[in-house]
Formats: C-alpha cells, structure tokens, sequence
C-alpha cells in the first residue's frame, strides 16, 4: 500500500530567505496526523507547497504514489477560515454544496444527491438547523463547522486541514476531533497543521515536528520527546513547558 | 420600433450586459477594473485607427478590446510585483487613458475622435445609425449590445459553480483544480467586450455606473448569489426606464440622466435594503432601546414602591 | 528648439503658469505619499469626477469666476469622500466599490447639469470643457495665482504635520493614545487632498487629477522606506511632471497639459519600477536567481557528502539524492568538478 502523502525534498523560497527547506517526509495511509512547530516554522507554506498553492524553489509531492493532478478529487484541503469572503451572498448549504464541485466536473451543474450529501454532512456536524443561513451570521465555530461539512461533502481519502483548531469553542473543537477520528477509522488520513502542544500528543496518532526543516516525523510516541521538542523550538520550549505542566503535569 | 422604444431597449440590453459583469467585479473587489477598462477605451481607439487609418465600427471595437484586455494584464502585473492593488489601477489606466489622447491631440486631431462623446456617449443617437439583418432595419447599437448580452449569459451559466467558488473561495477552488487563472482573464475579457460594445452607445460613464451601481445595490438586498444577478438586471432596467423619462421631461443628457438614477436606487437601497438598511436599522436600534427602558423601568419600579409603602 | 524654449520664457503669462504648474507637482507629490500610505490611491479619482458637477453648479450660480467653480469643486470633493466613507462603514460593500459607485453617479450628474447648461446659455460653456482635460497655457494670472497659493499651502501644511500624519497612518490607535486627536488629523489630510485636487483640475482636467496625486508617489516608493526621503523625491518627481507638461502644451497649443504631465510621471514610474536598486523588478529578479544558484550548489555539495567516493555509479545515486533532471544534475556536476569538490 502507498503512502498518502510522500513529500519529496520540498524547498519554498520568499525573496531572499527560504521558508522551508528540503522537508522530506511519509504519512502512511489511515493516520491522524498533526504538523506541529513554532510560529514562521512553515507550517502552512508547507500545505501549500505541497497542494501546489505556492511555486516551490526545488522537491515534489506524491499522493498515493500518484501526482497531484491525478488523485485532485480525493484531497480535500480545509483552508485557514480568514482567507475567504464572508460576506459573500451564500447560504451554509450552499458552501458545502462547494464540496462537491470536483466530482461534478466542468459545466455541469451540482444534482439533487450532491445537495443530499451535503445535507447530510451538515447534519453530522449537527448544523441542519443553520442550513439556509448566510455565512457571515455564524459564529466561528459554527463556521468552521461548515467547512467540515464540506470537506465531508467531498468524500477524500486524505484531508489537509490548516489550523482548523484556531479561534473555535471547546464544544466545536470536541465535535471536529471527533470526526477526524470517526473518519480514522474509515481509513482515510488526516494531515492537521496545529499550533497547540498541549493537546496536540492526545489528538495525533503521527506527528511531524517542523522548523523550517522536519525535525522528526513518525508516531507521536517517538516524536514527542523532550529533546525533539526542544530541538524543534528551542529557547521557547521552557515557556512553553511551564505552561503545560500547571494543566496537564508536563511533559513525558 | 419607436425612436424612443431603441432607446430604452438598447438601455436595458446594456444594463443587463453590465449587470452581470458587475455582479462579479463587485464581489470580487475588482469594481475599479470596470472605471479602468472604460477609461482605456480612448487608447484603444485612437491605436486602431492609427493603426488601419479606417474609423468602421469593427476595427475600433477590436482595438477597443484589445486595450481593455491589456490594462488588465498590466495591473496585474503590478499588482503581483507588490505595488497596492488600488494604486495599480490608478497608475496603469490614467496612463494609458494620457497616451490615448496625447496621441489623438498630436496624430488624429482632425479626425472624428470625439474623446467627449467616447466619455459622456449619448444614446440618443442609438436610433440612427441602422443595420439591416434579415432584412430586418435595426440600430447597430443594439445589435451589438444584444451579441454581447447573448455571450455574457452563455459564459456565466455555463461556468456558475466555477465562478461562484472561486469567487468565494480561490483557495478551495485552485484545491478543487478549477481554473482560476483562466476564469481571471475571461472576466477580464467580458469585461472590455462589454464595456466596448456599450460605450458606444451610452458613453463610458454610463458603462461604470451601470456595472457597479445596480450590483452594489442589488448586493444589499439579498443574501443569494442567483438573486443578486436577477435583481441587479431589474435596477439596472429601471433605471433605464426612470433615467430616460427624466432626461425627456429636464431635456438633459440622457445617459448622464440614467447614471443618476441608478444612483437614486442604491440610495433607496442603501436606506431601506433588509437588515443593513439605515433606516430599518435605526428603527430597530430605537425598538430595542424602548424594550430595555421598558423592560429597565419595569425591574425599577417595585423596590421603588416598597421603599415608599415602607 | 532651445530658442523657443528661451522664447517662451520670456512671456511672463507663460512663466507664471510654469511656476505654478511646478507648485502643484510639488503639492501633489507631497500629498501623494499619504494618501498612497492611506490605501486611499483612488479616492482622488473619485474626488475630482465628483467635482464636474460642483463645476457646473457653480458656473450655473456665478458664470465663469474662478472662485465660484472652485467652491463648488470642493463642496462636491467633500461630499464624495464622505459619501464613500458612510458606504463603506455603514455596508457590507468594500471601498473600491464605493469609490466606483461615488465616481460614476457624480459624473452622470455632472453631464447631465452639463447639458442643462449648454441648453441654457446656448453653447457657452467653452471655458468648462477644459476643466475634462485640462489646459495650463489658457490659465490667466489670477487662475494661476489661484493655484500656486493652495498648493503652497497645501505643502505647508504637509511639513507642519508631518510626524502627526506619519503617525496617525501607521498606527491610529497609537496616536489616540497619546492623546492626539487623530480624527482632526485625519480631517486636515483629508482637507488638503480635497484643496489640491479642486487647484489642479484646471490644469491637468478631471480625469487625470488622480494621476499626479498617485504616480509620482508610487514612483518615489521603489527608491527609499524612509518617509522623509520619499515625499521629497514625490514632490520632485511631482514638480518635473508638472513643469514638463505645462512647457509642451505651451510649445504646441494643440497638446493638452493633463496628457503630458501624467506621462512624464507614469515615465518616472516605469523606471523606477524596473531599474530602482532593491525594491526595482530588475534587482529582484537578479536577486532572486542569485540566491536560486547558490543554493542549488549548496544543496549539490550536501548530496555530494552523502556518497562517498567508494558508491558505486556515484553520478547517479548522487543525483538520485539531489533529485534534480539530468540537464541541471550535469551542469552542477561540472560545476562541481571545476571547483575540486570531486576529486
């Protein structure tokens, strides 16, 4: 079986300086997995890189031993919640109903069971209720709820979410979490770019620590190690160890 | 068909043309492509006939297209080297509009160039310049205007869905594989069909206010995408309509006129349009306010009362 | 040619409305950086579209005087900068769309009061079409006098508050806490945009106002990151345009000055744009591509390390691990060679 996701020696460059450099690294199929480092470490570049958003100065990605053109309908790919026009004159079905463009195909237009998965999608989410509302009167949890429900709609085999946690209620944050486990165990990959440590080693079953380079990659028991750690962000580690200690007594 | 009925037609024709462009400019935050597009025109123009020393109508609106097309390549450009998106446009269409008539001034001067007419347009002389297809005498004008409105419906109902995610999402929709690039350049394209084939008839003025009015206003009333095209289409027609008998009963410029009442329609929207209306937002605020004193006035009253009774 | 250019100095008319045209580039320029730092580039459009009917109100009121023209221009360039702003603040509808919506409505107004004026005066209106396009050389004194005083007083203002401004831009919230009044700031930039645009639609015409107020600053942009530095180079560049433009259409009364004066600064613009050492397309592109080859050569030094000597087909497992096509795996390789890394 292929990996889901081989990143081949991804290097991005703004200008002058690189943002990432050479990161290399395997996620094998049916994995919960988290990238995790310091602020400016590249996270979300990488995503990008890796989806083809931004032009990458050298490496390729493969999906399913496959090019990305080939397998596009089975990636979906859960953008930061800032990056979109929430004023847009759209309902919440409507957005999920977005999530079924690439299977669709050019031209033609969304059919009544695409409209029916999106439904139902909102519906795991437990967002029926706000189906016909305009984006922009939901709050942000419901919003990325939203989302959710149309990378659902979508029906990929790998998800690529960028930060999905950031800005949502703890209750919204349950309800996500527990879907990208629900969908573990259909066996699809879910690749979470997350900035929290603390809950980041309960969430993930693989982890990739990134600083501009991959630091470590593999289980979370392997990765999340002190010295790994400390090595990925260095001096603000005791920060962020303190931190951590006074809620869940340190770590391992 | 009466002289005042070609009027009004090509009007409408060319507000429902405008219309759709404009629903997609205005929500793409690309409103100002549509002043920059029927600015450059007069380069357009002036190039082609320096071009092919012809002044027929097909050579100018190819030229016309070209230069529409152009500035739009260069301001993105600019804007992709990093200079201001808004700064851009001003930079990029103010000189070419220059070029276009420092070049009239300098090679074309005794030519029939009006840059005024070209400018301010007047439908009014829609009627008589006819062309006969099928044996049926019509304006030119208007043949014009209803080719492009047939293209413009054909293009956005054929790509809706791409249009709609990558306007709202250019994310997603590049994640997606639709072409954004490409959908880019032919909104671009429309664009400066558009504006030419219109311009024309009912002046460059009137083009803008025709894409950007009737959308911006039609975009306060409704929270559906389909919707805001349709109601756009209909401001834009009345408009038309309202704009034309204005001009008849001041005797005044009749585009010009209609421009103007597409601005009277967004100030009716503006003050009354659903929930973000002004005026429905004052009378809820005051609602609310009078609920809480009420509500405030209630709670105050009973210990008030016992202090007295006590 | 030098001979008519010492001709023309020689007119005093003529070397008045040089020097003037010279004050409002400068005036301009200066303005120009803020309203570029702003994000306001295209508020000036809207301004002086908006003032064509401010035009024809006052010729309606007091015929062509000056002053009465200019009044009106104003009042329409205040109303348009605050129409603009209670769209914006008070809808879902973004700037540049407001910006549109302003210009297109106002000038539809202005042709239809322009139209209300030649039905009425029986063609009369000669002395307002320039005002669309703009013509230095037809400015009698008074009108450049007009014009040099506001932009001197314009400038004026600019150098008086210049820290104030600065500040209030970059970081409003800043400036409020130090008990700055920044909405009066605002106001008084505001005002001055609102003063230049209403001096120079004479000379330069409506629509290529907004010109002279962004290009020259956008130009100044590519040269410096210092605010001082860059109004003075937008007030020169301003001030050349300015001077450049009123001197042709002065040579050649068929050339309108708006035209050339956008051009010479849009000329300044695209050089800067190009050639500027640092910020200029070409220094970024050589940037770029340096940088792209030393760490090509870097990264195929690093691969060289990881095979050593004894691999067997080296070439080939060090491309491998380079992951590079053949064309640039060879070219590297004989860089390599060249510079003794294979021995």
């Amino acid at each position: 079986m292929s990996d889901a996701l081989d990143v081949q020696n991804i290097t991005v460059a703004y200008q002058e300086s690189t943002v990432l450099e050479n990161a290399a690294f395997s996620v094998p199929q049916g994995k919960l997995v988290g990238i995790v480092g310091p602020n400016g470490a590249g996270k979300s570049t990488l995503l990008k890189a890796v989806l083809d958003l931004v032009p990458k100065l050298h490496g390729r990605a493969v999906f399913f031993g496959d090019e990305l053109k080939k397998v596009r309908s089975s990636i979906g790919y859960v953008p930061q919640r800032g990056e979109v026009d929430w004023d847009f004159p759209t309902n919440a079905l409507d957005v999920v109903t977005m999530g079924r463009y690439g299977h669709v195909g050019l031209f033609r237009r969304p059919r009544k069971q695409d409209r029916e998965v999106a439904f139902q999608s909102l519906k795991e989410l437990g967002m029926e209720d706000y189906a016909k509302r305009q984006i922009r009167q939901l709050s942000g949890g419901q919003q990325q709820r939203v989302f959710l429900a149309r990378a659902m709609a979508q029906d990929a085999s790998l998800y690529i979410m960028d930060e999905p946690f950031a800005g949502i209620d703890a209750k919204t944050e349950r309800a996500i979490i527990e879907l990208m486990q629900k969908w573990k165990q259909q066996n699809k990959t879910i690749i979470v770019v997350h900035h929290d440590l603390q809950t980041a080693r309960e969430y993930f079953d693989w982890m990739i620590l990134l600083n501009k380079q991959v630091v470590a990659q593999g289980p979370t028991e392997e990765v999340f190690t002190k010295e790994k750690l400390q090595q990925a962000y260095g001096g603000q580690l005791a920060f962020l160890q303190s931190a951590a200690s006074e809620e869940t007594g340190g770590l391992s | 068909m009466t002289y005042e009925g070609w009027i009004i037609v090509t009007g409408v024709l060319v507000g429902a043309s405008c219309s759709i462009i404009g629903v997609l400019l205005v929500l793409r935050q690309m409103a100002m492509i549509s002043d920059a597009i029927s600015h450059t025109v007069i380069l357009g123009l002036v190039s082609a006939f320096l071009l092919t020393s012809t002044l027929d109508s097909f050579t100018m609106l190819i030229g016309a297209a070209v230069a529409g097309l152009l500035t739009t390549i260069v301001i993105q450009l600019l804007q992709n080297s990093g200079v201001q998106p808004d700064a851009a446009i001003g930079v990029t269409f103010t000189a070419f509009f220059a070029l276009g008539v420092f070049l009239i001034s300098r090679y074309a001067g005794n030519v029939h160039l009006d840059v005024n007419h070209a400018l301010m347009g007047d439908i009014a002389f829609v009627p008589f310049q006819t062309v006969s297809v099928f044996g049926v005498s019509m304006p030119q004008a208007f043949l014009f205007v209803s080719v492009v409105l047939f293209l413009n419906v054909i293009l956005a109902v054929l790509f809706y869905k791409e249009w709609k995610v990558s306007t709202f999402d250019p994310g997603l929709a590049v994640a997606l594989g639709v072409p954004v690039a490409f959908l880019h350049y032919l909104l671009m394209t429309m664009t400066s069909v558009t504006a030419v084939s219109s311009f024309d008839s009912v002046g460059a003025v009137l083009v803008v206010a025709f894409m950007i009015v009737p959308a911006a206003s039609a975009y306060l009333w409704t929270r559906s995408f389909p919707y805001m095209f349709v109601l756009s289409i209909f401001i834009s027609a009345a408009s038309c309509f309202s704009g034309y008998y204005a001009a008849k009963w001041l005797n005044v410029s009749i585009s010009g006129s209609m421009a103007v009442m597409t601005g009277v329609f967004f100030l009716i929207s503006f003050l009354f349009a659903g929930e973000d209306g002004i005026v429905t937002r004052v009378l809820r605020q005051k609602r609310k306010q009078r609920m809480q004193w009420n509500a405030a006035s209630a709670a105050a009253s009973q210990p008030e009362r016992d202090r007295l009774n006590g | 040619m030098m001979q008519e250019w010492l001709s023309l100095l020689e007119s005093p008319n003529l070397r008045w409305v040089l020097l003037g045209s010279m004050f409002l580039g400068i005036a301009s320029g200066v303005i120009g950086s803020f309203v570029l730092l702003r994000k306001e580039s295209l508020v000036g459009e809207a301004m002086s579209h908006a003032a064509l009917p401010g035009v024809c109100l006052g010729f309606l009121a007091a015929g062509r005087e000056l002053p009465a023209l200019m009044i009106g221009a104003a009042v329409f360039g205040f109303i348009s900068l605050w129409g603009i702003r209670i769209i914006h603040r008070n809808t879902k509808l973004k700037q540049d769309t407001a910006i549109g919506l302003i210009l297109s409505v106002f000038f539809g107004l202005g042709i239809v009061l322009l139209t209300m004026i030649t039905n009425s005066s029986a063609g009369n209106k000669s002395g307002l079409d320039s005002y669309i396009f703009g013509q230095a050389a037809s400015m009698v004194q008074f009108d450049v006098w007009m014009m040099s005083g506001i932009a001197m007083l314009v400038t004026a203002a600019a150098l008086l508050f210049f820290k104030e401004w600065k500040l209030v831009i970059f970081d409003p919230l800043f400036a409020g806490g130090l008990g700055w009044k920044t909405k009066t700031l605002n106001s008084i930039l505001s005002f001055s945009i609102v003063l230049i645009v209403t001096a120079g639609i004479q000379a330069v015409g409506i629509i290529l106002m907004s010109a002279l107020i962004i290009t020259p600053a956008i130009a100044a942009r590519y040269w410096t990151d210092r605010l001082g530095i860059m109004v003075i180079l937008s007030a020169l560049i301003g001030a050349f345009s300015g001077l450049s433009g009123a001197a042709l259409s002065a040579l050649d009364g068929g050339i309108p000055t708006g035209p050339v004066v956008v051009l010479t600064a849009t000329a300044v613009f695209v050089f800067s744009f190009l050639f500027a050492p640092g910020r200029g397309k070409l220094a970024q592109i050589t940037a770029y591509r340096r940088f792209r080859r030393r760490w090509k050569k870097q990264q195929a030094v690093q691969a060289l390390d990881s095979v050593p000597d004894t691999t067997p087909s080296r070439y080939a497992a060090w491309q491998k691990t380079l992951g590079v096509e053949n064309s640039e795996a060879r070219r590297l390789w004989n860089w390599l060679k060249k510079n003794r890394y294979l021995t």
